[in-house]
Formats: C-alpha cells, structure tokens, sequence
C-alpha cells in the first residue's frame, strides 16, 4: 500500500466526515487554535514591530528576541507548560504564539525601517502628524512585507498545532497522535494530509488579502 | 559683509521681507557645526537660491525654516514671527515642501498625492481632487496620469507632481531642496523654465537649495553663497554676483566662466546689425556686386522670405545659380532684443565666419553682426553696470 492509498481510504470512509472526531469538526478546532494563536501572536507583534521600526530602535533586542524564540522547541514548552499549568488551552497557545510572534515582529520591524526615507520626510514636511506618517504613509508601503510574515507566521502555527493533541486536546492533531498509538497509518496520513491542505489553503488566504489590501502602486513597484 | 551686501540690495528690491534668519547657529551634540551665525533676509514673493558646495549648511538652513530642523541658537522669523513659537504642524502646512526624489507616496494615486496637504487641512475629498486637478494642469500634467501611481511616471514627471503636491494648499512659501538635481540636463532645463513660468504666475516666496551655480544664476532674484562650515559667502542678485564677487571664494565657486556667464544678463539690443552684407536667394549680379562692398568678408544669403541660408564668399556667389548646398553653414542664430549678449556671443563665436546672424521672432533675418561689434557692446554695457552700481552705492548713503 502506498500513501496515495492511504490518502483514498481515509477520506472514503463516511465515519470520518461526522461526529466528534469527524473531519468537520477537527478541522474546526484546528483552524480555531490557529487563529486564536495568530490573533495573540499579531497583538503582541504588530505594534512593537511598528513602533520600532517608525523609530529605527531596538533592532539588536529586537533580534535576540526572535532569536531566543525560535530556539525555543515548541513540543517542549508544551509539556513544561503542561506540567506547570495544567491542561487547557494556555499551555498550547503559549508554544504556538512564542513560535508566531519572531517572523512578525522581525519582518515588520524590518518592513517599516526600510520604506524609502524620502517620503517619509516628505511626509513630516508636509505638516503630518507622527501617527499619520506611520499609518498612511510607511504602513501602506510596508504591508506587503509585514503580510509575508504573518503568513510565515501563520503557516508554522497551522503546521505546529497538531501538538494540541498530545495534551488531550482536539485538532487534526488527534487523527496524527491516535493513528500512531493505535497503528492505524490510514489515519496518520489522512491527518497529515488535512495539515497540508490546511497550510495551502492559508497560503491562498494571505495572496487574497495581498491582492486586496495592498495598494497597486506598491505591488507593481515593489 | 554679509549686512553690507544685503543693504545694498535692499534699495532695488520691490518687495518686503518675509523670512528673517537672525544669525543662527545649528551645533550638533558631536560638535560640528553645520551653520554658523547666519543672518539673511529673505525677500517676498521672489526666488531666494541657497547654494554653495556639499557641507555648507544649505539644507540644514532650508530645514530650519520648517523646523524639520530646529536652531541651537538665533531666531527665524516668518513674517515678523518667530517660527519656533508656533505649532509645528501648522507652520508646515503653511510652507510647499519639495525633495530631490519628489518623495511620493506610491500607494497613492497622483491625483491623492497632491491632495495630501488639502487633506490634512481639512478639506472634502472632493474639493481636495478637484483643486488637485487644477494644480496638475499648472504643472504641465496631462489629466490622464491623475489616476496612474508614481512608478508609472518619468523622474521629470514625478517632480513635477512634487511641485504641485507643494502649491495644493497655495501655501505663501515654497521650500525646495535641491528639486531638479536627480533629473537629466534636458528635464532639468525644462523644469526650471516651468519653475520660473509658475512663479510668474503666482508669484511664491520660494526658498530654492541647489548645488549647481548655473541652476542658482539662473532661478534665483537672490543667491546665497555659503561656504563650508555654514557661513554667508555673499548674498546678492546672479548679475552682481558675477559682476563683483565678493572674494576669491565665491569667485572660485563661480567658475572660470562668469564673465561669459555674466553676459547673460545684458540684453542683445543694443547692438548695431548690419543689414548690408544681406542678400536674397534670387539676387541679381548687380545685387551681389554692391552688397560686396559693405565691410563684411563674407555675404549672408536668405531664401525668399528672409530665413537664413548660409554664408558665402562674394566672389563664390553667381547670380541666378546660388545653391544652398554650397554654401557655409550660418550656426544657430540669435533672436535680436531678445536673446542677451551671451547668446549672441556664442553665435559669433561658433559661426565659422565668426559673425552672428540675428532674426526675429519668427526666423527672418535683422541683419548680421561681427565679433569685434559685439565686444565693443560688451564694453560699453560693463561700462554702464560700473555707473549703476556707483548711483546704487551713492543712493545707499
């Protein structure tokens, strides 16, 4: 049997689209500790990475936090923040937004520190208001940058929160931890596979929001 | 020097002051000094050229005015009020700003960039477009670029929707920072002819920084010459600038040009034409044999409206048989009244006859002019400059 077997008889089963460990469902659950987990991961990202980047300060901290961050080994501080937390959601969003926040911060901290100077002195000049100059003027120029690290970023958690299942919590993950304790491969690739689509189709979902957030004068210039 | 260069000028000038820079000093925190007790008094509605070489202080003196840059020491005033006492966002909304790189926004459309200032002030949307609209047919923009984005336009278009972003509110002051030094030669000559048209039109108190002394001659009713270390070299009109630098620096800076380059600001009027060495395509024997004598070696043929042809020898030339093909090229010739004496210079110079050829504004040849008669007008126009600077100094005690 090859993975493409697999694959068939996994999806071909009607037990799989229904009921608790249905695909619905742990589709469900997964793309909801992903968004979750990106939202907290954006909050604490996005405005530190603007605010740095505006000022051009902090971008050696800046880089041995995200350094630090990604070291860290996700499935590790899972279980230490089981261990320390008990089960439940914070010791699984935790790995996953300290995963998520370096390429946000990073690459909007980068973004913004290298829009062209010249409008944005152009901007001040003008008469325009710091907040301004940061919002309409860098931010519209930056976004597209600052979107390729949230997809980065949102591509890892996607991927990552398959670890969810290891404390007993729900997810594709499930499919992946079951399916190896019961060896039942059938479901393991069936659950690897969904992850996969999962990631592709979040891919897709950042490329729309590019196509219609960015501005066509960066896009074409960029 | 610096407060006896500026009363002189005081007493030609027509309009009043509007920006006073009251000996100012910029020290940074390092120590250098960028400018350095500069006092200069910037008249209204006129063209003020800030130039000098990379180092002296001219941007960092421009940003002053705006207070992108803020004085350590001295005032500027803005129309009798010191500039540091009021809000800073509202003093620049009150000043056009324009970059070397026009500064852009790329996100925005052409039409959006120039309403920026609009926009701040307040205005609708649609009083902002429409007013953006007008400025880009100011500057010389087709209406169609009003939907394009910046990377869609030429480095001289681009510039010119800086200029226009700067005139949206119709601000008094005009603060430009080397604006044309990133455009080729031809664009930049165009710009500045497009400068010096709007300026006659609305008649701005521009500040205009440039590295290029032939831009600052040629823009500026004022020039400011600074030298490194951000001290006032000389601040006088181009004309007397080249006429009576003040010291070996600003000679330097000048060039070894400026007494050709000074030649631009006399006009061509008063020289005498000769109409006699003259002669149409279709001139008889007796035509070209009396021409012959007019003291000129060479004769000038036109076709039958009087458009120049070329130049020939009198004894070359056969009376219904002249081919233009023939003859010696006449050079580019200048328009008489016109044109200064440096363009008519230049025309004796490059014809290989060594005389001039003046037209009139629609081709036809004046007459023609000789080397050594131009020299003579040349004379007698510093002649004249030496009497009105001497009446200038006599009216200023």
């Amino acid at each position: 049997m090859n993975v493409l077997h697999f694959v068939q008889a996994f999806f071909s089963d009607g037990a799989h689209w229904h009921g608790y460990d249905g695909i619905p469902t742990r589709l469900m659950e997964h793309l909801t500790y992903s968004l979750e987990a990106l939202a907290l991961a954006a909050v604490i990202g996005l405005p530190i990475g603007l605010v740095t980047g505006h000022y051009n300060r902090g971008g050696t901290t800046l880089s041995l936090i995200a350094t630090a961050g990604r070291a860290l080994p996700s499935f590790g501080l899972l279980v230490l923040m089981t261990i320390l937390i008990g089960f439940g959601m914070t010791p699984v969003m935790i790995p996953l937004v300290v995963l998520a926040i370096p390429p946000i911060l990073v690459t909007t901290y980068e973004a913004v520190r290298s829009v062209d100077p010249s409008p944005v002195d152009a901007a001040r000049g003008m008469g325009m208001p710091e907040s301004r100059v940061l919002f309409q003027v860098e931010l519209p120029v930056a976004l597209p940058l600052i979107l390729g690290g949230l997809r980065s970023a949102a591509i890892q958690i996607v991927s990552t929160a398959t670890i969810a299942a290891y404390v007993s919590l729900g997810g594709l993950g499930r499919y992946i931890v079951d399916g190896l304790y019961q060896h039942n491969y059938e479901k393991v690739v069936g659950g690897a596979t969904l992850v996969a689509v999962l990631a592709l189709l979040t891919l897709g979902a950042f490329w729309a929001v590019a196509r219609i957030a960015v501005s066509p004068g960066v896009r074409r210039s960029g | 020097m610096a407060g006896s260069a500026g009363s002189v000028c005081q007493t030609r000038r027509v309009f009043g002051v509007l920006i006073r820079i009251d000996s100012v000093t910029k020290r940074y925190p390092d120590g250098t000094i960028a400018v350095d007790r500069l006092s200069l008094e910037i008249p209204d509605r006129s063209i003020t050229v800030l130039v000098g070489p990379s180092g002296c202080g001219k941007t960092t003196t421009l940003r002053m005015i705006n207070r992108m840059v803020e004085p350590s020491e001295g005032t500027i005033l803005l129309d009798g009020k010191d500039v540091q006492q009021q809000p800073v966002n509202a003093l620049r909304r009150s000043m056009g700003y324009v970059i070397q790189n026009a500064g852009l926004f790329q996100h925005r459309t052409i039409v959006d960039n120039i309403a920026t200032v609009p926009r701040l002030l307040g205005w609708n949307k649609h009083k902002a477009r429409a007013r953006a609209a007008e400025l880009m047919k100011r500057v010389g923009l087709d209406a169609s670029l009003a939907e394009r984005y910046p990377y869609q336009l030429s480095g001289g278009q681009q510039q010119r929707v800086g200029v226009a972003r700067a005139l949206a509110a119709d601000p008094p002051v005009l603060l430009m920072d080397e604006p044309f030094s990133a455009v080729d030669p031809v664009v930049r000559k165009g710009l500045q002819d497009e400068l010096l048209r709007i300026q006659d039109e609305l008649g701005k108190t521009i500040v205009f920084v440039t590295h290029d002394i032939d831009e600052a001659v040629k823009l500026g009713t004022m020039v400011a010459v600074m030298r490194t270390g951000g001290r006032l070299a000389q601040f006088a009109p181009p004309a007397e600038l080249l006429s009576n630098p003040a010291d070996a620096f600003v000679e330097d800076f000048l060039g070894a040009d400026r007494g050709i380059r000074r030649l631009s600001f006399f006009p061509s009027a008063g020289l005498r034409l000769l109409t006699s060495p003259v002669v149409a395509v279709d001139a008889t024997a007796e035509q070209i044999a009396a021409r012959d004598t007019a003291g000129a070696p060479y004769l000038l043929v036109t076709d039958l409206d009087g458009r120049p042809l070329g130049w020939s020898e009198p004894g070359d030339l056969t009376a219904g048989d002249v081919r233009p093909e023939r003859l010696l090229p006449h050079g580019r010739p200048f328009v008489a009244g016109t044109d200064s004496l440096r363009a008519a210079l230049d025309c004796a110079v490059l014809s290989p006859t060594g005389w001039a050829v003046a037209v009139d504004a629609g081709g036809r040849v004046t007459g023609v002019v000789s080397q050594q008669a131009i020299a003579e007008a040349i004379r007698g126009a510093h002649a004249e400059g030496r009497a009105d600077a001497a009446a200038d100094a006599k009216a200023v005690r």
